[in-house]
């Protein structure tokens, strides 16, 4: 029996697989008894919603390829055609597009919930740095996944979009004519974007398979941002927090239904479907409302190659961060000071995402100016600073002290009881 | 160790230099050959023949009327071409270059003789809108010419940016007189 796993599965079926290929144990012991601190806050359940709306994109989006057709005299025509004619085609079509919003709700309150609790600090840089990666694949395909209708704002969202790689000195613009395969957007580019739509969502599969491995290393964080110190800390993550996401899903599905149900066209902008016009420019351009922050920041200065170059480096600081923060302390909940400046992150994204919605006028230039000025201070100045100056408060001693008494209650921990593993 | 464990020429001190030399040409090898392969994707996604191919188009000019403007398409880009008045010129001609972002006198943007007509592809230099300014109910900014609506470039009646954030003028395309109503345009 030499290079069997020696598995503990009973089914004899399974125990046959599992010794070959110990998928089974692998499951039971990264998602049935993965010890997992016990005081998550529902705020830990938007990674599985994450995943829950991956799943969600990739199948309603197989369905769609199958009726869609990636040729600019046919696009806008085949989508109409899915929303009248093919069964279920306004369901399937409505929960992509609603999906779509829905993904960027989830994964920027997950991120922010990274930001709030540390969770990007040592030993857990890998799985926010990958994270990292996701949020700019998601990016890269909504934005193709949005062209693909052929409507007035695809095709103009396309236009500028693509034209950000004409700032680049010198190749720019052969750049941007390889990215087109003309001398314009036109149907190779609409061809393009369709095959690597389809690509990119299992690139992401890969890259959430690497984020989660990296996770299950180190463990999770948790609202405390102390490290759990035995099993009286940790909880099996079957049954917990399969139930508690369970709950959690529950409640994103309404939302979700909600969207598609009453509201299906409210995120999406009515130009659209008006069919692509080469010759005539919208009067208002806006990107769809998850680009709207960074698209302000893309118009904070009047400068093109400035612009383009902060508008990625909003992204890239994200990948310093881990180094960037110096204080030792996780969670902001023993952080007074930064809690300050967190919040003052939250309303300056909030603000640069109305800015870029607005016309680049008047006071709105401004606003955006100091939005996106507050957004890179606080990463480049806040975070190295404070963490050198701020005192922290103490922290509790165990996950379990404050649950069960002795220590102090930390705000916002609820104090019920809860089973030992 | 024994010389008979070694093959002649494989003595140690010469089997660094020469297993070294093997990997850097497997290597490079490996690496010109993976090259070779990727390059004809990445120039399948350039322009195509039947795109480069797209010729020249050809515009009477006779029912355009001083100060209006017209568009035409050119290989899936817009052409705008203005029958500009005699205040436009001279707005145009008299503007001092040290007024401009990208500095070019009027007479190089337009043929000898023909210093009404300009013919300008219709690309805002920032990031790809068309600038509006044709019809006469359009804005077209506060020099006259086009006034982009994405993010607010203006450009004057010779179609050169004096203010936002674009950073060139409007390319004028390769064009000839045909006749004196007649251009082609490519």
């Amino acid at each position: 029996m030499a290079g069997l796993y020696k598995s503990d599965v009973k089914n004899p079926i399974l125990n046959w697989i599992d010794s070959r290929l110990p998928v089974v144990t692998m499951m039971q012991r990264e998602y049935g008894s993965f010890p997992t601190p016990k005081n998550f806050n529902y705020f830990w359940a938007f990674g599985g919603l994450a995943m829950v709306n991956l799943m969600i994109m990739i199948a309603t989006g197989v369905f769609l390829a199958m009726a869609y057709t990636p040729n600019t005299l046919m696009a806008f025509d085949s989508v109409e055609r899915i929303m009248r004619d093919v069964n279920y085609g306004w369901l399937l079509r409505y929960a992509h597009a609603n999906g779509a919003s829905m993904f960027f709700i989830v994964v920027y309150i997950h991120t922010f919930r990274g930001l709030y609790y540390g969770s990007y600090k040592a030993p857990r840089e890998l799985p926010w740095m990958l994270g990292v990666v996701i949020l700019l694949l998601m990016m890269a395909t909504a934005f193709m996944g949005y062209v693909l209708p052929w409507g007035q704002m695809s095709f103009w969202g396309a236009t500028v979009i693509t034209n950000l790689f004409s700032a680049i000195p010198v190749v720019g613009e052969s750049i941007v004519t390889w990215l087109w395969g003309g001398f314009a957007v036109d149907n190779p580019t609409l061809n393009r974007f369709f095959s690597l739509h389809y690509l990119l969502p299992f690139a992401i599969v890969g890259v959430v398979f690497l984020h989660v491995v990296a996770l299950h290393i180190t463990g999770s964080n948790n609202p405390l941002g102390i490290e759990p110190k035995g099993p009286q800390d940790t909880l099996p993550f079957h049954p917990y927090y399969t139930v508690k996401d369970s709950v959690a899903i529950c409640v994103y599905f309404i939302v979700f239904a909600v969207l598609v149900f009453f509201f299906p066209n409210y995120l999406g902008h009515p130009d659209n479907y008006i069919p692509a016009n080469p010759l005539v420019t919208p009067a208002h351009i806006v990107p769809e409302w998850y680009f709207l922050p960074f698209y302000a920041i893309l118009r904070a200065v009047p400068s093109k190659l400035g612009g383009v170059a902060l508008m990625f480096g909003a992204i890239m600081v994200l990948f310093a961060l881990p180094w960037l923060d110096t204080s030792k302390v996780r969670s902001t909940k023993f952080r007074p000071i930064y809690r300050i400046f967190f919040w003052l992150l939250v309303i300056s994204c909030v603000t640069l995402g109305v800015v870029g919605a607005k016309p680049p006028e008047g006071i709105w230039v401004p606003i955006g100016q100091l939005a996106t000025a507050y957004y890179f201070a606080h990463f480049l100045l806040v975070l190295p600073i404070l963490g050198k100056l701020e005192r922290p408060r103490p922290l509790p001693e165990s996950i379990s002290r404050p649950v069960l008494g002795g220590g102090p209650l930390p705000s916002g921990v609820p104090a019920k009881p809860m089973e030992k593993a | 160790m024994s010389a008979t464990a070694h093959a002649p020429g494989h003595g140690p001190g010469q089997d660094v230099t020469k297993r070294d030399f093997l990997k850097l040409v497997a290597g490079a090898s490996a690496a010109i050959g993976v090259g070779a392969i990727a390059w004809p994707m990445i120039d399948s996604m350039n322009p195509s023949k039947d795109v480069l191919a797209l010729s020249t188009i050809e515009v009477d000019l006779t029912p355009i009327a001083v100060g209006q403007a017209i568009v035409v398409s050119w290989r899936g880009q817009p052409v705008f071409v203005r029958h500009r008045t005699e205040k436009e010129i001279q707005e145009a001609v008299q503007t001092p270059e040290s007024d401009l972002k990208d500095p070019q006198p009027d007479a190089a943007r337009v043929k000898p003789g023909h210093a009404e007509w300009l013919v300008l592809v219709g690309i805002c230099t920032h990031l790809g809108c068309i600038p509006l300014g044709n019809k006469p109910t359009d804005p077209r900014g506060e020099f006259g010419g086009w006034f982009c609506p994405c993010h607010g470039s203006q450009y004057d009646t010779s179609g050169r940016i004096r203010k936002g954030p674009a950073p060139a003028n409007l390319p004028v395309p390769a064009y000839a007189f045909l006749s004196d109503t007649r251009i082609k345009i490519g």
